[in-house]
């Protein structure tokens, strides 16, 4: 089966500092591919040379049969590339419905409409409402997103990168500053796409990553030090050094 | 029943006054008020065109007045060589500040945040100058414009139809602005402000929309400036003054920046204030300055963007009474 | 075009260039560092070459006229910050370019109001007036010393920022805010002392520009707009890159200016060229901006890892 994400020797270079060291990955659709590391591991840079914000010094990137090492990130969203953001970034003076249609509308022709408001185009409101039922936040629909606690907001980013039903989710720490309760939620959502749609996960929380991967992918300073099942991870010995002191695999 | 809104009485208000003011300016014997009153229109249409990048796009053009300035010498430059026809004139306006806006537009758009605004500026003052070198056209004195644009079925010359033509103008570009902030093309200026960079991410090529919403700008903020040609019957490289497009960005944010009516009502408040402090002292721009200061420094929400507020502290207000859930 | 000619025209454009230097320093610092924009700058120079012309018409000592110019500009800067800047380096440039706006209003009435509208004029000193034999050229000694001011200054700013503690942390200030205040610094203070060296370094700049430009109330903004683009050009916050911009927009100009009329004529009839050719001059500096934003928008010489 051919990889639906392909990224070739990927080289990210600051000044004297390798952030991203000849990283491959190999994502096979459907799959629930997590990566994880140590914090200054290079995560960050990754997800942004996967996302069309950073330009790799070399190697490749292929999503979906085309190269697209040189697309902008707006191009490859079309394409189907949907990522979420670690640092909540929706749009507060927006309500949570407006937010999701505006999510749908790059993927619905030009946005060159002057006069019809957007909640009353049905090829916009509808899936969004049904994505916004997916991600569990049917009740807050029509609430400014400024009123939203912050799980909700979490629930709301991954409204917006589920609308469009893209081909690969690439998603930043989405359970980045929740609680126990909220992560468990995320988790299930989680779960439920997984087979349906092809996951990319960075996260540093591992309960969830463990619970929901099909391969793990380690980064550390930059390298990837291991790529395999979750069992092999946890046993692999490279690993447990690089998070020593970090923290505690789960048994 | 729907309960009473203040900024939509003030806003009906404000059209009702300015519908009636040629009549009271016949009754009463003032003809200053309907040359005043058009002023106001003039510079309401400039600022609902800026009003549309600045606040609801977010990008701050120091450089408006340029296009209020095209459009005065669309008028003057042609009147100058004999074309009265206000069509032609106003479709070589339209033309120019298409594509000055367009490309100045795509070389500063390049750009955000400080370095914008003074690009801005600057482009601009590249324009006054060249203006002023052109002697042939009045230099830094100006054209004087002495027929006024003719439209065939009625001609810019009669006081009235100047100032009608204007309010419908102006009435015309509010609605507008009410309908594009909701449809699609509003959206995604509006999400340009707030974050561009998720807006690339959800698959938007955002500089295609500011370009456009820039372009927008710069033609309507030229129409604004055929009128004003028309109304002081003259064309001058003052028109494109930074002064002047300092004046529209403190009218923007003195109305309510990023509110439908808050230009109109910016227009309103700064030329009388203006116009009351003229009566006061020489000096009166002494006082203007600190005031201005004053406002950035408290008054963030503007005059219309404060009656708005009102409103929705008021509905809250009512939800919380009915003890249902906000 | 003789050889004389092209040298001064070149003089003439590294003056205007250390000239433009002094009044970008300040502004890219101040951008910089404390993300301010102050479009009020221009008041500051405009208000230096004021209170130097007076000093200077009342006791006839250019030394008195500089001291005058440059501290009473240094004063203004300072007042400037702790009453306006200081309250508005949280909030959106658009608040800034208001205040700031609404500040050069004040300043320009103000100098009417104090001076009258008519140009305050300044004699070039005794000592400076007259011309200086440079290369077997006759140039004037009064430009050839604002070149020579200039140059010192910019030395001096040099020396400031890389050699001293304060030129460390404005360093420091550049690149990392938040980690300079972190550090114990007072904040506050340094902000106050950077936006008063901006506004001493305008000062200098109005007095030095008294004598060869008319002083009158607006003469601050067509200068802080070529300062603008200088600093576009060169790069946001980087004084080393003002310095190098300044004289490349200064040579342009003066250039520009001086020989595009008669490059003109060569191509175009007599009437077109008369007529295109400060036009297109004046347009020089806005379309060479144009070209380095359309090729590298962060400008030729940008400071690094921001």
């Amino acid at each position: 089966m051919t990889p639906l994400l392909q990224v070739n020797q990927l080289v990210k270079r600051y000044g004297g500092l390798v952030a991203t060291d000849d990283v491959s990955l190999a994502l096979q659709p459907g799959e629930l591919h997590a990566i994880i590391g140590p914090n200054g591991a290079g995560k960050t840079t990754l997800i942004g040379q996967l996302a069309g914000e950073l330009r790799p010094d070399s190697g490749s990137i292929r999503f979906d049969g085309h190269d697209i090492t040189a697309l902008p990130t707006f191009g490859r969203a079309l394409r189907g590339l949907a990522r979420s953001f670690q640092i909540t970034s929706v749009f507060p003076e927006f309500t949570v419905l407006e937010n999701v249609a505006l999510a749908m509308q790059a993927h619905r022709g030009h946005s060159f409409g002057f006069w019809t408001p957007v909640l009353r185009q049905a090829e916009l409101v509808e899936p969004a409402r049904a994505a916004i039922q997916l991600a569990g936040l049917h009740h807050r629909s029509d609430a400014p997103v400024a009123e939203l606690a912050h799980g909700e907001r979490r629930q709301l980013e991954m409204a917006m990168v589920l609308v469009a039903q893209p081909k690969l989710l690439l998603l930043d720490e989405p359970m980045a500053g929740m609680s126990h309760q909220e992560s468990g939620k995320v988790v299930e959502l989680l779960s439920s796409l997984k087979g349906r749609y092809t996951i990319l996960l960075i996260e540093h929380d591992m309960d969830a990553v463990f619970a929901l991967a099909d391969r793990i992918s380690v980064l550390v300073n930059g390298r990837l030090v291991a790529s395999d099942t979750p069992a092999a991870i946890r046993a692999n010995a490279q690993v447990r050094i690089a998070y020593l002191g970090d923290e505690e695999l789960p048994a | 029943m729907k309960p009473w809104r203040i900024s939509q009485s003030v806003a009906t208000a404000i059209v009702l006054l300015l519908v009636l003011l040629p009549l009271y300016a016949r009754l009463a014997g003032e003809p200053f008020a309907l040359t005043f009153g058009s002023r106001v229109l003039v510079f309401a249409l400039a600022a609902v065109s800026l009003n549309l990048v600045l606040g609801y796009g977010g990008m701050v053009s120091f450089g408006h007045a340029l296009y209020l300035g095209l459009g005065a010498y669309g008028v003057g430059i042609l009147a100058h060589h004999g074309v009265h026809n206000g069509w032609l004139q106003l479709g070589v306006t339209i033309l120019t500040c298409a594509i000055v806006g367009a490309l100045t537009g795509l070389v500063s758009l390049r750009t955000t945040g400080i370095a914008f605004i003074m690009i801005t500026l600057a482009f601009a003052q590249m324009f006054y100058y060249l203006f002023v070198s052109l002697k042939q056209y009045g230099g830094d004195d100006g054209l004087s414009i002495a027929n006024r644009s003719d439209f065939g079925l009625f001609t810019l010359g009669s006081p009235i139809t100047l100032y009608y033509t204007a309010l419908l103008l102006v009435l015309a570009a509010l609605l507008a602005t009410h309908r594009l902030v909701h449809a699609r093309f509003g959206m995604v200026l509006r999400g340009c402000q707030v974050n561009e960079r998720r807006m690339k991410a959800l698959g938007f090529s955002t500089l295609r929309y500011k370009l456009s919403a820039y372009t927008l700008s710069s033609v309507l903020c030229g129409l604004a400036g055929l009128l004003y040609g028309n109304l002081t019957g003259f064309a001058a490289p003052a028109y494109m003054a930074w002064t002047l497009s300092g004046e529209l960005i403190v009218i923007v944010v003195l109305g309510g920046m990023g509110t439908v009516f808050g230009p109109l009502v910016g227009a309103i408040v700064l030329l009388i204030s203006e116009e009351l402090l003229k009566a006061l002292t020489d000096h009166w721009m002494m006082i203007l300055g600190p005031l201005i200061v004053l406002a950035a420094l408290t008054a963030r929400r503007g005059v219309y963007g404060y009656l708005l507020d009102w409103d929705a502290w008021r509905a809250q207000q009512r939800r919380a009474g009915k003890g249902a859930a906000p | 075009m003789t050889f004389s000619l092209f040298t001064i025209q070149m003089l003439n454009g590294l003056q205007l260039g250390v000239l433009l230097f002094m009044l970008s320093a300040g502004l890219t610092l101040v951008f910089g560092i404390m993300n301010f924009v102050n479009l009020a700058h221009g008041s500051l120079y405009m208000m230096g070459a004021y209170f130097a012309a007076t000093a200077y018409a009342h006791s006839d000592s250019f030394l008195i006229a500089a001291l005058v110019g440059v501290t009473g500009s240094a004063a203004l800067g300072f007042a400037m910050e702790r009453i306006v800047a200081a309250r508005l380096y949280a909030r959106d440039h658009l608040d800034q370019v208001l205040a700031t706006f609404g500040l050069i209003l004040f300043f320009n009435e103000l100098a009417r109001w104090i001076w009258g509208a008519s140009p305050y004029y300044m004699n070039v000193p005794e000592a400076l007036s007259g011309t200086i034999n440079l290369l077997g050229i006759s140039y004037s000694t009064y430009r050839f010393a604002i070149i020579v001011v200039g140059l010192l200054v910019a030395l001096g700013c040099y020396l400031l920022i890389n050699k001293t503690r304060i030129g460390m942390l404005i360093r420091a200030g550049s690149s990392n805010p938040t980690i300079v205040a972190a550090m114990g610094v007072n904040i506050k203070m340094l902000n106050a002392a950077i936006f008063a060296l901006g506004a001493a370094l305008a000062g200098v700049a109005g007095l030095m520009s008294g004598p060869i430009l008319s002083v009158q109330s607006g003469m601050g903004e067509p200068i802080l707009i070529m300062a603008m683009i200088v600093i576009v050009i060169g790069g946001i916050g980087s004084v080393r890159g003002a310095f190098y911009s300044a004289l490349i927009v200064g040579l342009i100009d003066t250039a520009g200016r001086a020989f595009l009329p008669l490059l003109l004529r060569e191509f175009l009839d007599r009437s077109t060229a008369q007529a295109a050719g400060p036009a297109l001059a004046s347009m020089l500096i806005s379309i060479f901006m144009a070209l380095v934003l359309a090729l590298k928008p962060e400008g030729l010489f940008p400071l690094r890892n921001r």
